[in-house]
């Protein structure tokens, strides 16, 4: 294990392994930044969300907690005006592109977009972002589990724990630009690809887009 | 004498020293390219551009002509000298002249040439567009407006050399500097990179030198050289250009390059689309292995590097190094977070240097003749040459390398010749879809890498683009837009939907759609996606948005408050209109050239556009003769009503 140092968080001393992200110190220590596409273990962070923006002693822009290395002495914002900008643009454009029907999702209260909104004072009302058209397709098809891509936030969990963990392969994403997707090797449905249904997809979305069955229609066929 | 005995004992036969074994390639080629003092020769550019424009079809008429007359000639097919307005060029170099370069050289004027000049001897100076050396008769092309500008330090053999005859380029000269470098330490060759300061042309302008240290210096014994030859700016051509033309110049770069950091294998990443470039690329490549300049002990040294082409599927962000080296390793092309930067893991996790196709040609030059001579061109800052690609709105576009410095109305006044057909100057887009729209007041500014991020803009890789009075900068401003959210790669949020959003708003605007309150939350999402944004493409999106806003707020505000487009540009706020005043009875001509039949002719014999018809194609516009111009455009919508009340 490398060697610990101390660092200031929001005026907190706290102490933590050389090198380890920020990220993951800040939020060990009860300390919340906003965040969707990181996950602890990964070698290269995606920092694709560019929603866990804090300023560094030192740095002249903000940068990404989930990149930033822990070094000896360093002096650590997460809110800032700079900061507190940059993560409620990122927010609304992810809202603009998420289907908002919040009472009728399953994630409805333990919603990371819900988090964030919590905890940064963020409401939906004063967007002033066109909703951009929502994908309206949904595949039914695994027998445990539903694939909601309208409302996707394309952080690529469930696509890391696909190929890295599980070591599946089944999905991954395709597309350029606003068309970029999470989807199968020649977009069948997912109980078309190779899917196991072992559910570690489903676990890691932040959001409503992956999400079991209930257990009364998992059982239907079964008895 | 020691190394001699141990080579006889080893029973291997001495090898020669590098400068040996360079000068008996040398010295083959020279006397190989002897018969083209002595007979004429006729060189046709023939890179894409001047294939483009029918030089293929003047290449055989003059293979043609030659043959049915008996004349003993040789023609030759070389690159491009940059003068995109004068394509097909041809050069002749007749014994007894001055070598004649002709512009747009047709069938009839190949016949004409080989008639008059080969067959005879009147080099038809009539035709003439300027001899290579300096002479009694003719001007040449230092004689030019853009000659007084350009300095070339390396597009001087472009459009001279055959890039596919690696003795063209040894003649010249050629691998002399990578001779040079193989005799020398490495790091000592690396130390004069530095000391020239040579900045990578790509964009960035980060320096090469230090790029090569840290490759050099990170720990590992693979090690890559990658050339990007990515080009993908809407308007840019200026490292196709190069890599058609001199290829060996490239390869001899990267070699040195490959020595410096102790690379044994590299990579040319070039975009498929470019064919031509590739296939030149191929030919020379294998040249150069032939003669023992590329692959296992290279010039008899203990050096080797093995180059090969990464023919790329040409996605815009894989000109970003990270989104690059992924698409090589057969993954999606998208960026990466940096650091790590590639010098310390790039391709395969290997310490890479990746650098511009320009950039690598500056390095020949630059051991051949030293950092100094390097230094004392351009500006201390940013030394030695640009390369740009006049395009757009210009009398004389084309490729030109000028000192670092030149500013640009020097650039396009007198190099591209101004703004043609009598239109007022409107802007010039630099740096393409990540550089900005820079009006009037900041021609004055001398371009180098830091000088135009004060103005919004950036060098760029050397694409310009002149903009007249035509023009619509908010269009211009979604065009960008568009290329870039078309080409995000969609990882990140604020480039893939942050420049969405800004696209729709830019569109709403130009259909008249736009609210006052839209311009602060465009303004606001570029300010955002410029910091928030993963990579360099997001980072610098927003910038032709920003320079607009900046420079030319007006356009935006008469689209959004008076629906009115000011460069009557925009078809939904702009009407064609004839005014009955200009027309003739006489003249049918905007009938004929209308597709949709939307023109009629009026009880009186003169015209009218049915406006439910009209697609607004300008046809109409530019069919009408000059002596009439009775077609004209008029915006905002409501100045129809007032005209056709008024004309009633």
């Amino acid at each position: 294990m490398s060697k610990k140092v101390t660092i200031t968080i929001d005026g907190r001393r706290i102490s933590a392994h050389e090198g380890e992200k920020l990220l993951w110190v800040a939020l060990d220590s009860g300390i919340y930044i906003p965040h969707l596409c990181a996950i602890r273990g990964q070698d290269r962070p995606p920092a694709g969300c560019r929603l866990c923006f804090v300023e560094v002693g030192g740095r002249l822009g903000p940068v990404t907690a989930c990149t930033e290395p822990i070094r000896e002495g360093m002096v650590v914002r997460t809110r800032t005006p700079r900061v507190d900008r940059l993560v409620e643009t990122a927010f609304r454009l992810l809202l603009s592109d998420h289907r908002l029907d919040c009472k009728n999702c399953t994630k409805n209260g333990r919603c990371e977009l819900q988090v964030i909104a919590r905890e940064r004072g963020l409401g939906p009302d004063r967007d002033p972002l066109q909703p951009l058209p929502a994908k309206t397709y949904i595949d039914e098809s695994p027998r445990t589990f539903v694939f909601d891509p309208g409302r996707c936030v394309l952080c690529g969990r469930c696509v890391w724990v696909d190929q890295q963990v599980a070591g599946v392969g089944a999905i991954g994403f395709s597309g350029r630009g606003i068309r970029r997707r999470v989807t199968t090797f020649g977009d069948s449905n997912l109980a078309e690809s190779p899917c196991t249904e072992c559910g570690l997809c489903v676990e890691v979305c932040p959001v409503g887009a992956l999400f079991f069955k209930l257990p009364a229609k998992k059982t239907k066929g079964d008895s | 004498m020691r190394r001699e005995n141990r080579e006889r004992e080893a029973g291997v036969m001495a090898v020669p020293s590098a400068e040996k074994f360079y000068a008996m390639l040398r010295s083959a080629a020279v006397a190989g390219l002897r018969i083209l003092d002595e007979v004429p020769v006729i060189r046709i550019g023939t890179a894409t551009c001047g294939i483009a424009a029918g030089a293929l079809l003047v290449r055989d008429t003059f293979r043609d002509e030659l043959n049915k007359r008996g004349i003993e000639a040789r023609v030759m097919e070389v690159g491009c000298m940059g003068h995109c307005y004068a394509e097909p060029m041809v050069i002749i170099t007749k014994p007894g002249f001055p070598s004649l370069c002709y512009n747009n050289v047709d069938e009839e004027l190949a016949i004409h040439l080989v008639d008059d000049f080969l067959a005879r001897g009147d080099p038809c100076y009539e035709f003439a567009m300027a001899a290579l050396e300096p002479n009694d008769f003719f001007p040449t092309f230092q004689d030019f407006p853009r000659g007084i500008y350009e300095e070339k330090m390396i597009l001087g053999d472009c459009g001279l050399i055959d890039p596919q005859e690696i003795d063209h380029f040894l003649a010249r000269d050629g691998y002399l500097a990578l001779c040079k470098a193989l005799q020398t330490e490495s790091n000592q060759v690396l130390q004069e990179i530095k000391k020239a300061n040579l900045r990578g042309r790509g964009g960035a302008g980060f320096p090469a030198g230090e790029k090569w240290d840290m490759a050099r210096k990170a720990p590992g014994e693979i090690k890559f050289v990658i050339c990007n030859g990515d080009e993908g700016d809407p308007g840019a051509f200026m490292d196709r250009n190069i890599l058609e033309s001199n290829p060996h110049l490239v390869i001899e770069g990267m070699i040195i390059c490959a020595y410096c950091v102790g690379a044994s294998r590299g990579f040319l990443y070039i975009r498929s689309e470019y064919r031509q470039a590739v296939c030149r690329m191929e030919r020379a490549l294998e040249q150069a292995r032939e003669k023992g300049l590329l692959g296992e002990r290279i010039l008899g040294s203990n050096f080797s590097f093995n180059l090969e082409i990464f023919t790329a599927a040409g996605a815009f962000v894989c000109g970003e190094g990270t989104a690059l080296v992924k698409s090589m390793e057969g993954k999606m092309g998208i960026p990466e977070h940096r650091p790590p930067e590639l010098a310390e893991s790039g391709y395969l996790g290997k310490p890479t240097v990746l650098n511009n196709v320009k950039t690598f040609c500056y390095v020949p030059p630059i051991i051949l003749r030293g950092a100094r001579w390097f230094r004392d061109v351009g500006t201390p800052e940013s030394p030695g040459t640009a390369v740009f690609a006049l395009a757009g709105k210009i009398s004389a576009p084309g490729l030109v390398e000028v000192p670092m410095g030149t500013t640009l109305r020097q650039l396009i006044d007198d190099v591209g010749g101004g703004v043609p057909h009598g239109k007022r100057f409107k802007a010039v887009q630099i740096g393409g879809p990540s550089g900005g729209c820079l009006p009037e007041q900041a021609l004055d500014i001398p371009i180098d890498f830091d000088s135009l991020l004060g103005a919004g803009a950036m060098m760029g890789s050397g694409g310009i683009i002149v903009l007249d009075e035509d023009d619509c900068m908010v269009r211009i401003a979604r065009f960008f837009l568009n290329f870039t959210q078309e080409e995000s790669c969609g990882k990140c949020t604020f480039c893939r939907l942050g420049t969405r959003h800004m696209f729709r708003i830019l569109d709403d605007i130009i259909r008249g759609k736009g609210e006052m309150g839209q311009l602060e939350t465009l303004r606001r999402l570029a300010e955002d996606i410029k910091i928030g944004s993963l990579c360099n493409l997001g980072k610098t999106a927003p910038n032709p948005v920003l320079t607009t806003l900046r420079y030319f707020f007006d356009e935006y505000r008469a689209h959004i408050s008076e629906k009115r487009c000011p460069a009557l540009s925009c078809p939904e706020l702009t009407v064609y209109f004839i005014e009955p005043k200009r027309c003739s009875k006489l003249c049918n001509v905007c009938i004929g050239s209308c597709p949709v039949e939307a023109i009629f002719t009026r009880d009186d014999g003169l015209k009218a556009i049915d406006q439910e018809k009209c697609v607004k194609c300008d046809n109409c516009l530019k069919a009408c003769p000059p002596d009439y111009s009775a077609v004209i455009k008029l915006s905002p919508l409501s100045l129809l009503d007032e005209r056709l009340g008024k004309n009633k």
